[in-house]
């Protein structure tokens, strides 16, 4: 438990830095060590596939894919447009709402009593298999789909238009 | 019954360690060797006999030149780019492995450093990482070449990931299981290597461990003609060398995972037949492992000396228009076989 504690308090804390650091490149590394320590999180929760799935996309492709468009645009300090006070208010007062609205909603979960597993082992690839493709088939097919619609998007609005019209 | 284990674990990482460390440094002289003897020349023979002691010179003149960081880069990302290479190149030999059990008095040792039920996916997760250093190199040295390269680097590493997931996917439809352990013991002998049943499959794999390896025909991270040294232009002394090691170790773990993956890893003919005692076979069967893990590296190497380096677009379309939907028409087919297969036999 207390590991957990501890892996709780860096994911925090490198999501705080995600957000308070200067620099964009700074940035999106905190937020690669922050999603590093939810697969550390997944690993304690017995669920290798989704660890491991977790490193793969999000640090192994999606992240390199931020980074990449970081280096391009090569953000400084200077370039970054200065936001007005209106703005800065607007944005404490919006993010203080979601913050008395998220509390309330965990406090109506009832952390104390955490739902106990029937079978420790469900995280494991082969027994995530056979409940996806078995008891949740037909969700998870619509979820493929959803998925090939928003692949079809990016590649349509990446297309550049035929120059003769 | 907790501290053996451990010790058992912590000296066979240390011999993995060890080996990786001594077989990169080698393959740096084995690289220049197969160069002269492609291009009908000696190579280099002047440091001890047949310049076996070249590799050891190399690394004593990385450690003494001077070191430059540029005034205008980033400091500490300027560090951490060769050091991030070099680590996820150490730790991804971690679940391959490298023989069946030993048995030493009425111990059983596994030789397999750590054996998880993903370990494919491990894998694939760490050289995932490994762009990392590269991206971060490129772009803390502050430098346009520097960046072209790391912008390469990253993109051509994108995208032949999924080709290579891709063809992994036909690969476990065979199989059944992502744990390379099981892997290897169902490739038992000779006639049940993976190769015979996922030909095509392996044809993509390799071609994309060629890339994810940054080696020539697909080295344009590196590219000299066009972009100085690329990503590693700024670089000197033995961070410029631990990125050098880092290449030549994620040759031989890539030569790894294909002979275990495709080739049998430590199966060899016959291995049932010779009537020898349980430890023999492991201990033949891990020089056999070697064995073709030697073969691969001289692959690469050969590839190195043979064919010229791709043009930019020829490379993204050789991943995306080739490769990708090979690698879909190669899953289908298994598929449509593994079902007939089930039906009718």
């Amino acid at each position: 438990m207390s590991l957990f504690y501890f892996i709780a308090f860096l994911s925090i804390f490198f999501a705080v830095m995600v957000i308070t650091t200067k620099n964009p490149v700074h940035s999106v590394l905190y937020l690669v060590i922050t999603f590093f320590t939810f697969t550390v999180h997944y690993i304690l929760l017995n669920a290798q596939f989704l660890a491991v799935v977790n490193f793969i996309v999000y640090m192994g492709a999606i992240m390199v894919l931020f980074l990449f468009v970081l280096m391009l645009l090569n953000l400084n300090k200077e370039t970054e447009p200065m936001k007005s006070v209106l703005v800065k208010a607007i944005g404490t007062i919006a993010g203080m709402c979601l913050l008395v609205t998220i509390a309330g909603s965990v406090k109506v979960l009832e952390v104390s009593n955490p739902v106990v597993l029937k079978n420790p082992e469900i995280g494991l690839v082969d027994n995530l298999g056979k409940v996806l493709f078995k008891e949740f088939l037909l969700p998870f097919e619509i979820s493929s789909i959803l998925l090939l619609t928003a692949m079809v998007g990016a590649v349509l609005l990446a297309k550049k238009e035929p120059k003769d019209i | 019954m907790e501290t053996a284990f451990i010790i058992e674990k912590f000296v066979l990482i240390t011999i993995v360690f060890v080996l990786t460390l001594v077989i990169a440094m080698y393959s740096t002289l084995a690289e220049r060797k197969v160069a002269g003897f492609m291009q009908d020349r000696n190579g280099p023979d002047r440091a001890g006999p047949f310049g076996i002691l070249q590799p050891l010179a190399d690394g004593g003149k990385f450690f003494f030149k001077e070191e430059i960081i540029p005034a205008g880069a980033h400091k500490s990302l300027f560090i951490a780019g060769p050091t991030i290479a070099i680590i996820t190149a150490c730790i991804s030999s971690a679940v391959i492995p490298w023989g069946q059990q030993l048995t030493i008095g009425d111990r059983v040792i596994d030789l397999q450093v750590a054996d998880i039920n993903v370990g494919i996916l491990y894998v694939f997760g760490v050289i995932a990482l490994g762009v990392y250093g590269i991206m971060l190199g490129g772009w803390a040295s502050n430098n346009k070449f520097s960046l072209m390269g790391a912008i390469r680097a990253a993109s051509q590493s994108i995208s032949y990931e999924i080709a290579m997931g891709l063809s992994i996917i036909a690969l476990l439809m065979v199989t059944q299981t992502l744990s390379i352990k099981d892997i290897v013991a169902q490739q038992s002998g000779f006639v049940n290597w993976n190769i015979w049943v996922q030909p095509l499959g392996f044809i993509i794999f390799v071609t994309c461990a060629f890339a994810e390896c940054n080696r020539v025909p697909f080295d344009l991270p590196e590219c000299e003609t066009e972009l100085v040294g690329g990503y590693h232009t700024e670089y000197s002394s033995m961070k410029l060398g631990l990125y050098m090691f880092s290449e030549y170790i994620n040759m031989f773990v890539s030569s790894a995972v294909m002979s275990a993956l495709y080739f049998g890893g430590y199966n060899f003919p016959f291995m049932n037949d010779l009537g020898l005692s349980q430890n023999w076979i492991t201990i033949i069967g891990v020089l056999a492992f070697f064995l073709k893990i030697f073969a691969f590296i001289f692959f690469f190497m050969w590839i190195r000396w043979t064919l010229p380096r791709f043009r930019y677009d020829q490379l993204m379309n050789l991943g995306w228009k080739i490769l990708i939907p090979l690698a879909i028409a190669n899953i289908v087919l298994t598929g449509i076989i593994t079902l007939i297969k089930d039906t009718y036999w």
